[in-house]
């Protein structure tokens, strides 16, 4: 295997884990205000996800810079291409970040409620975004002879990647719910449940629509018949299993489900593309590869030694601060204010 | 005004804003490290109050750290992208180095360190807070060698119409980054050591538990005077390497127009750049060779030849940034630090005689100084980046071929104006946080201050 594959699996990858990740703190984020009934239960869902969100996060800027030495044109094109996606992104991921930093150190209700505000939609614009924007990378966009986007904003917020955009919120959220039926006690890991029991069908729905439909829309599926291939398979098989697991009440196994729904989902857009990474819908010609937007032999070659000294260690703290702080946060756990 | 120079000023708010937190966290990330292993060692209730209540500051200031760096790190793309597929393959390692070995371990173990008290084992817990100074100075130190590489490229060969990595190693050991790494690194110490003094000499005049912030003012005031020497001396260095790697902004940090041996160092200037002359002009004769050189009889180019020498190499333009803003940012940040060596050196003094806690004026001066390491940060990369002007990647692009050819310069300026509006809102409420939680000192009993959300 040549070095530009493994670096477009290694992308793929640290994409794929900001997804799991930040999939289910983003969904939290948009269920706060809806899953609390008061104050103390807003802290107790805002603590569920308080050890996890920034390092999180840290999968994204680590996705970025490792497609800026891999790839720098693929970098350069995504970025300046959705200059104002991403540009309301980076607002609404500041808004969320400032949101949980700051909503606890003040009492006054003013106060709370808008950081409460900024929590639900930091959440819901950058999973919405995310949506739309890898919608439209498997669309194919116009991308010109010098490798840069020649559309303008409205090509980018089509119907189908709106849909896409939607998609993406409702699986965070189903995720999200999920991941708080293991984090709460009582009364708020009932709601948690609830929602999830009850949002499944219909997000069942929406994605298979949205699956079909890119029969029509996308170029992943070109060269494939009626039968999807095995990514697409093991995905809804996934996403069943899910369902299976949380009607059992085992909400653990119901959780990792998701997660490997949302893995094998993002899996088929990454194996559907390559060896594009930026599908041109001008000119197939157009398009930036793996090859022609990749970074020379030698840089590839050091960045995989990197990667391979660095990414198992920092599996391995990630994974241990996860079971440092697996005790599920009950109301007394939450320090009284005066 | 055009997309470029939008592009510009975007960069540079954006960076300040991100280099007026980055620095404190730095900084107070080691000495809350410090205060929690006095803590550890002594198992005084009154260094667990201390590490606690800087720890809380140094989380507010942390959050505007992180939400400020998010944007610079697609910034690269989103408005320089021509830029970013110049120097990606160079550049963009430091920066994906930097997310896999600080940023991570940072995150990570600030949250284990804010949601463990009470819930790790001591020695764990002082580990992790450790681990947080460690990675945001390890942050520092990648983005530096990125940075130094714009300054002064090595390792690379021209390839495909990019700067290609050729040596790995002499890129990760930039001089030029050797010399910055230091000198930004320890003045982020000042940064961090003059903050933790002020607020400790503030709560000492109000007379607010004077026993306790006495403790963090001594410590504050020896680390910040080791550091402020410290800055001095790698800052000299830096100084003699700037000579020799980009002499224009060298001969531009001294409004030095016409070549000189022995050169002078100017004190005042009224810079006249269109004449290329300075009026009623102050020298000092011999000390710019003492500074570029470190003897007495050295030559320092001037811009009027330099101009020269670039336009034969690179061909016919204008090669000289904008001096009278590099010359004066240069001046105000070297007496600066030569304030913060005389400020901390004057308390020490002070405690020697046992009058610290006495001296009104000196306290209430500390709380004025603590925030000028903030200008003298700001000034100093006002230096560097202004300095290195036309060229964004030093004798190989310059600043205009980095801009995003297909983003408007409507966009360009939208979200200049959103992202300067919302840091500034952002800032003036992290400023009243810390205000608020700074003022009523520590409570009596540490279980009563929790870090969690
Ligand atoms: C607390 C902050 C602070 C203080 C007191 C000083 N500096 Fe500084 N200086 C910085 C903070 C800084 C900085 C922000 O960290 C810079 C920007 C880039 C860099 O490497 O460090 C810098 C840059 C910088 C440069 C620019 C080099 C270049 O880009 O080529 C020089 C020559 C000096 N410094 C020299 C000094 C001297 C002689 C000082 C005398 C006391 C001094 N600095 C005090
Ligand atoms: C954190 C401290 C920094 C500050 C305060 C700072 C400041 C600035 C300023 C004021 C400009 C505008 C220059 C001009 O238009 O004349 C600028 C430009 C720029 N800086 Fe920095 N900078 C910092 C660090 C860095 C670092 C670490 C990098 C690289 C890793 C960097 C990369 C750039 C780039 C790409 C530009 C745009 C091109 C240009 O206008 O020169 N800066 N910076
Ligand atoms: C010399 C200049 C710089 C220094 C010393 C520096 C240092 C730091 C430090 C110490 C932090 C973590 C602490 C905090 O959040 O305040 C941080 C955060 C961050 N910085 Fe910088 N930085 C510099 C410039 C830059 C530049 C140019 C970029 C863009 C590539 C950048 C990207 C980031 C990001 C993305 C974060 C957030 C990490 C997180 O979410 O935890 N920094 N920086």
């Amino acid at each position: 295997m040549d070095f530009q594959v493994i670096w477009f699996i290694l992308i793929a990858i640290l994409f794929i884990g900001y997804f799991i990740l930040e999939g289910f703190d983003f969904g939290v984020g948009i269920l706060m205000p809806f899953i609390s009934k008061d104050d103390v239960d807003r802290r107790i869902v805002i603590n569920t996800i308080g050890p996890f969100w920034d390092a999180n996060e840290v999968w994204l800027i680590t996705a970025g810079g490792a497609m800026f030495a891999a790839f720098p044109h693929w970098y350069a094109t995504l970025f300046s291409g959705f200059y104002i996606p991403f540009f309301i992104m980076l607002i609404a991921l500041i808004l969320r970040a400032v949101g949980f930093e700051f909503r606890s150190k003040m009492k006054e209700i003013w106060w709370r409620k808008t950081f409460d505000q900024f929590i639900f939609w930091g959440s819901l614009i950058p999973a919405f975004l995310w949506g739309v924007a890898f919608t439209n990378i498997v669309q194919g966009l116009p991308i010109g002879s010098d490798m840069n986007f020649t559309g303008n904003l409205l090509h980018i917020l089509n119907p189908y990647a709106l849909l896409g955009g939607v998609v993406v919120v409702l699986i965070f959220v189903l995720h999200g719910a999920l991941f708080l039926s293991l984090r709460t006690t009582d009364a708020l890991k009932e709601r948690a449940e609830t929602i999830a029991e009850k949002l499944w069908i219909p997000i069942g729905i929406i994605i298979a629509a949205f699956a079909i439909m890119g029969y029509w829309n996308t170029v992943l599926f070109e060269g494939l018949g009626l039968v999807p291939g095995t990514f697409p398979t093991l995905a809804i098989l996934g996403f069943i299993a899910c369902y299976v697991f949380m009607k059992q009440k085992m909400q653990g196994y119901a959780f990792a489900a998701m997660a490997a729904t949302i893995l094998l989902g993002a899996s088929v857009v990454f194996y559907g593309i390559f060896p594009n990474v930026m599908p041109s819908s001008l000119d197939p010609s157009y398009s930036l590869t793996v090859y022609n937007a990749s970074s020379s032999q030698l840089t590839l070659r050091i960045m995989s030694i990197v990667a391979l000294l660095f990414v198992p260690v920092v599996l391995a703290y990630q994974g241990w601060s996860y079971y440092v702080f697996s005790k599920r946060i009950t109301r007394d756990a939450i320090p009284r204010e005066e | 005004m055009e997309v470029l120079e939008i592009a510009r000023w975007q960069f540079g708010i954006t960076t300040v804003y991100h280099f007026f937190f980055s620095p404190l966290t730095m900084g107070l990330a080691v000495l809350t490290a410090i205060l929690h292993t006095f803590y550890y060692r002594t198992n005084s209730d009154h260094y667990k109050l201390l590490t606690k209540y800087f720890g809380k500051l140094f989380i507010i200031i942390f959050a505007l750290g992180v939400v400020t760096g998010i944007v610079l790190e697609f910034q690269f793309g989103m408005a320089w992208s021509e830029y970013s597929r110049f120097v990606g393959d160079i550049f963009g390692i430091p920066l994906a180095i930097e997310a896999l070995m600080a940023f991570f371990l940072e995150s990570t173990f600030i949250a284990v360190w804010i949601f463990g008290w009470g819930r790790l084992p001591k020695g764990i817990h002082l580990i992790s807070i450790w681990l947080v100074a460690l990675g945001s100075n390890l942050s520092a130190l990648w983005i530096i060698i990125a940075n130094a590489w714009m300054q002064v490229p090595v390792g690379y060969v021209i390839n495909n119409g990019r700067a290609e990595l050729s040596d790995f190693i002499a890129v990760m050991l930039n001089e030029q980054m050797l010399v910055m790494a230091q000198h930004t690194i320890i003045a982020a110490f000042v940064t961090g050591g003059l903050f933790m003094f002020g607020i400790s000499a503030w709560q000492i005049r109000r007379k607010n538990q004077v026993e306790i912030f006495a403790k963090s003012a001594r410590i504050a005031l020896v680390f910040t005077a080791v550091s402020s020497l410290l800055v001095a001396t790698t800052g000299h260095t830096q100084a003699q390497h700037t000579v020799k790697n980009q002499p224009m902004k060298m001969a531009a940090m001294e409004g030095l127009w016409e070549t000189e041996q022995p050169a002078s160092f100017s004190m005042f200037a009224i810079i006249d750049q269109e004449n290329q002359t300075s009026n009623r002009e102050f020298r000092l004769p011999y000390m710019l060779s003492v500074l570029a050189y470190n003897n007495t009889t050295s030559e320092v180019k001037g811009i009027i030849d330099l101009q020269q020498e670039y336009e034969e190499a690179y061909g016919p333009g204008d090669y000289a940034p904008p001096v009278a803003v590099v010359y004066w940012s240069f001046r105000l940040m070297v007496g600066l630090g030569m304030l913060f060596i005389f400020f901390s050196f004057y308390g020490l003094v002070l405690w020697w005689r046992d009058k610290l806690e006495e001296s009104r004026f000196y306290l209430k001066a500390g709380t004025i100084v603590m925030f000028l390491p903030l200008v003298a940060n700001s000034l100093g990369w006002i230096v560097t980046e202004m300095g290195r002007q036309p060229w964004v990647v030093y004798g190989l692009m310059l600043t205009q071929d980095g801009v995003s050819p297909n983003v408007s310069s409507g966009s360009m300026l939208l979200t200049t104006i959103v992202f300067t509006l919302v840091y500034g809102i952002l800032a003036a409420v992290a400023v009243f946080l810390v205000h608020r939680f700074a003022k009523p000192g520590v409570p009596e009993d540490a279980e009563k201050m929790v870090h969690a959300y």
